[in-house]
């Protein structure tokens, strides 16, 4: 029975890493370098990346690419609460990941504060190649069935866990 | 003459400073005459300033290290722009930290609008007799003014997440 499940569960992992319906939440500079990279050149319809959907409701992977204010934080929560599990979250660029440069009344200092996060792809913005490397790595997750749970707590500067919708 | 010139003679009672640096006029009026100095900007066919490029404000606390002390705290700075005869002035009105408050140019310039409701959430200006005057880059319940020089640089105020 172990054997069929767990065969089950690498046939699942395998069609849903390359089906990857993306949600890209692009909010900044980094958007140019997105495009480039799902643009023909790059071409990420070759990792089944390549068909952006802009419901929530539709998608798989949430990608944050570009800087998180403080007003656009809710929108970012409320979104990815709208996304039905299974759901991956990828923070593009380094605003994303840790704030980046900003350290003012303005930027969320990482969105892994707000909602969890499964890849991080830092860079300013990052090259398509890095970006690429992030989608195999998330690709790589997914097979394997596992998602992020945890948030980021700055004042402990440790994660605890997330409630996940 | 220069716009600075013709305005400084018409207004020279209500004039504080006036220079010009390589063709770049700014004045700097008391602010009881601004809107008498602004409509004859716009009106006087000489100016016809019909453009407001930019309204900003500067805080001048811990100016230049506390070594230049102003009687003043913030200037609003107007930026003009003629079309018609292609020339610019600029416009600064002294306002005082106690009663942070200038008069509206909102009728008289429909780009003032937004940037009046700019210096009123960064750096608490007030506007008299704006017609919408609240924030328009930070939410409603932000505490303070951004750009004031004695709000921490690095103090947050999350609506949602920890609070750090």
């Amino acid at each position: 029975m172990n054997f069929f499940t767990s065969k089950l569960n690498d046939a699942l992992g395998w069609a849903r890493k390359f089906s990857i319906f993306q949600y890209p939440f692009v909010t900044a500079c980094c958007g140019m370098e997105y495009m480039s990279t799902a643009a023909s050149h790059y071409d990420v319809d070759r990792f089944g990346a390549g068909f952006p959907r802009f419901s929530p409701r539709q998608s798989d992977v949430l990608f944050v690419v570009g800087t998180i204010s403080q007003k656009m934080a809710p929108v970012l929560k409320k979104v990815h609460d709208q996304m039905c599990d299974p759901k991956w979250v990828v923070a593009f660029g380094v605003c994303t990941c840790t704030g980046g440069f900003y350290d003012n009344y303005a930027t969320v200092m990482g969105i892994d504060t707000i909602i969890p996060v499964d890849i991080y792809i830092p860079g300013c913005p990052p090259r398509p190649e890095n970006v690429i490397d992030g989608l195999i790595k998330l690709q790589a997750k997914i097979q394997k069935g596992e998602q992020s749970r945890t948030l980021y707590d700055p004042l402990t500067k440790t994660g605890r866990p997330a409630d996940i919708q | 003459m220069t716009p600075g010139q013709i305005v400084q003679e018409q207004f020279s009672q209500q004039m504080i400073e006036a220079h010009d640096f390589r063709g770049d006029q700014t004045l700097i009026i008391q602010a009881p005459a601004l809107r008498a100095v602004a409509l004859f900007l716009k009106e006087k066919p000489e100016l016809d300033f019909n453009f407001l490029m930019d309204l900003t404000a500067v805080d001048y606390l811990f100016f230049a290290g506390g070594r230049v002390a102003k009687a003043w705290r913030f200037e609003v700075v107007y930026h003009f722009y003629s079309l018609k005869h292609n020339q610019r002035l600029r416009l600064k009105v002294p306002v005082e930290e106690k009663n942070p408050e200038v008069e509206t140019l909102c009728d008289l310039w429909a780009s003032a609008n937004w940037y009046e409701r700019e210096v009123w959430d960064m750096f608490g200006i007030r506007f008299k007799g704006h017609p919408n005057l609240k924030r328009i880059l930070m939410y409603e319940e932000f505490k303070g003014h951004a750009l004031r020089k004695d709000y921490p640089f690095n103090k947050r105020q999350p609506l949602i997440g920890p609070q750090y």
